[in-house]
């Protein structure tokens, strides 16, 4: 009887999940495989004629391959940043776990402001133009670090804690100096961390779209998420070139979801249990 | 304390064993040299890298919107006109709804994590079939593009053609227009956030109730009781640390929110679902910088002022549990 009423929620509650959670995705895909006709009818069908093929290309061609490029710099973008924000972040949670000083109250605190404070949009821009920054991939690059960098030292100074500072004096015996402590000793032992902050920052920065709307316009330099709203004008009546375009760049998120889940959870709740 | 933690540096092992084996040497080392070593190994200049980032693209703007808020701003020059941004602020009827709307956005998509989540997070913790189905297809909606959820569900509730009206009217349900409506538009964003973030709120949960010792619950039942009382007495109390974190985490967010709104309904129809991170966009693109700034100002305080005196509030009573 127990057995049954588990089988009988556990049917009813992939039956519910499966209309609220998997229906979008199956319209995405069925949206992205109409012909454009029946695509701007909007309705939750089978298509007719499947166009899985000329969509692709279609989309992949507009505007002088605008989408190949996208995620070229998508990718750039994605990979210099969290690759600076590993080795800053893991810097700064190293010694802020490590070595209590007058700096410790004030880092901890810029690191919570970072987390709460929404940053001041135009002010950066009037910034970035005074560094040479503004519309340029290494402004970008920097602004996904300055604006990654709180949850990033917040996860690193947490597992530092957990390595015995006995490593750090053993390391110190040997002659070891505070960069060859760091990046030979230390930095291979966060590896569990490491890998937490790459995935979940990959995702958080290849999805970004208000930050490159600010900061980064322009066909040139344009972002994935960016021609999904570009597309959104321009495709208005080729829905499924629209549908398309999101399922090509859903892509990315679901492989690092297949791979990488277990992470992406323990990154996300680390801290929300110490209680 | 951090005496004994920089003697101990400097011995081989560590704790009390070391202690007894100290050389004539180590002693002879004096205090302040060994502070000295102390401090080349853990280099304050390890802050440096992350804080010239953090200070030219973060500490700094934000320290100028106070100043840039006062003016009229082209980028290039700026006139100092005083309170006037704010005042128009808080005088432009369509302003001040982008501020309500940020309040009723924010904790409306709270309040529904929260509730929603927790409810996942003790189904997803129980003896369920396909428990790890229903993890990851309630988790994975949080790592897709925002833009691309708001496209999508913008077309699902389209009014006539939208699949969810056509599912409610095929039970004989006439729906309302989602998003076209000025009355539900906004809580129609809303309700995505939810279905987008609600997974977040999940794992959280699921975090904080598989942290729960099972002798509270072994012991609740040799008292008899139910399920709901044992949710009630012990879920729900020892999930406290996932609540207050699910509840400040979402607020943050929700008060900040641009994307998803402006990719379903650029703040419209009208005015109706506004809010100051779309009134910042909006006033940017027409090129008041002043203006824009002021926006920025108020959300900056509007979000520190309720964060921070809640976390305040929400971890003190934690102590006292």
């Amino acid at each position: 009887m127990k057995n049954f009423r588990k089988y009988l929620s556990g049917i009813l509650a992939i039956l519910v999940s499966g209309v609220i959670f998997l229906v979008p995705f199956a319209f995405i895909i069925l949206m992205a495989i109409k012909d454009k006709k029946e695509a701007s009818l909007r309705s939750f069908s089978l298509p007719a004629t499947t166009h899985v093929w000329d969509n692709f290309v279609t989309v992949i061609e507009t505007r002088n391959y605008m989408l190949v490029t996208a995620f070229i710099n998508s990718c750039i973008l994605t990979i210099v940043s969290v690759t600076i924000l590993v080795i800053f972040g893991a810097m700064v949670g190293f010694v802020l776990q490590r070595q209590p000083s007058k700096w410790t109250r004030l880092v901890n605190y810029l690191v919570l402001a970072g987390l709460i404070i929404p940053p001041a949009v135009v002010p950066t821009i009037w910034v970035m133009q005074g560094l040479g920054l503004f519309k340029t991939m290494t402004g970008m690059i920097l602004i996904e670090v300055a604006y990654g960098l709180s949850f990033t030292v917040l996860l690193f100074r947490q597992f530092v804690a957990t390595i015995p500072r006995e490593i750090d004096e053993a390391a110190i015996m040997d002659g070891a100096g505070p960069l060859r402590l760091f990046f030979q000793i230390i930095l291979p032992l966060l590896k569990q961390v490491v890998i937490t902050v790459i995935v979940v920052q990959s995702v958080a920065i290849f999805n970004d779209f208000t930050n490159p709307l600010y900061y980064l316009p322009g066909n040139k330099n344009v972002t994935v998420q960016l021609t999904l709203y570009n597309f959104q004008s321009q495709f208005n009546t080729s829905y499924n070139l629209l549908f398309m375009n999101i399922l090509l760049i859903t892509i990315p998120p679901l492989i690092i979801f297949l791979f990488f889940n277990r992470q992406i959870v323990a990154g996300l709740t680390a801290g929300a249990v110490k209680g | 304390m951090r005496n004994s933690q920089t003697l101990a540096f400097f011995m081989p092992g560590s704790g009390c064993k070391g202690r007894a084996k100290l050389t004539a040497a180590t002693k002879l080392m004096s205090k302040s040299s060994a502070k000295h070593r102390m401090a080349t190994v853990y280099p304050s200049w390890f802050y440096v890298p992350a804080g010239i980032v953090f200070a030219a693209l973060f500490l700094v703007p934000t320290v100028a919107s106070l100043f840039f808020s006062l003016t009229r701003w082209t980028l290039f020059d700026a006139t100092f006109i005083g309170l006037d941004n704010y005042a128009q602020f808080f005088r432009e009827p369509f302003l001040i709804q982008g501020l309500v709307n940020t309040l009723i956005y924010g904790v409306a998509t709270s309040g529904m994590k929260v509730v929603i989540g927790m409810l996942l997070g003790v189904l997803l913790t129980s003896q369920i079939f396909a428990r790890d189905y229903l993890r990851s297809v309630i988790f994975f909606p949080v790592l897709v593009s925002t833009v691309g959820v708001g496209i999508t569900f913008t077309a699902l509730m389209h009014p006539t053609q939208g699949a969810i009206n056509e599912t409610l009217g095929f039970f004989g349900i006439h729906g309302p227009g989602w998003l076209t409506d000025p009355r539900y538009a906004l809580l129609s964003v809303a309700l995505v956030d939810v279905w987008k973030g609600v997974g977040l709120a999940t794992v959280i949960y699921i975090a904080g109730i598989v942290s729960i010792p099972q002798e509270y619950y072994e012991a609740s039942e040799i008292d008899g009781a139910n399920p709901f009382q044992k949710f009630w007495n012990i879920t729900l109390p020892l999930a406290r640390p996932a609540t207050v974190t699910v509840i400040i985490l979402s607020l943050i967010g929700g008060l900040r929110s641009f994307d998803l709104i402006w990719s379903m309904t650029r703040g419209g129809p009208g005015f109706t679902s506004d809010v100051v991170a779309s009134v910042i966009y909006k006033q940017y693109q027409a090129g008041f910088y002043g203006l824009s700034t002021a926006g920025n100002v108020v959300l900056i305080l509007l979000v520190a002022i309720i964060i921070i005196p809640l976390s305040a509030f929400l971890n003190k009573r934690e102590v006292n549990l």
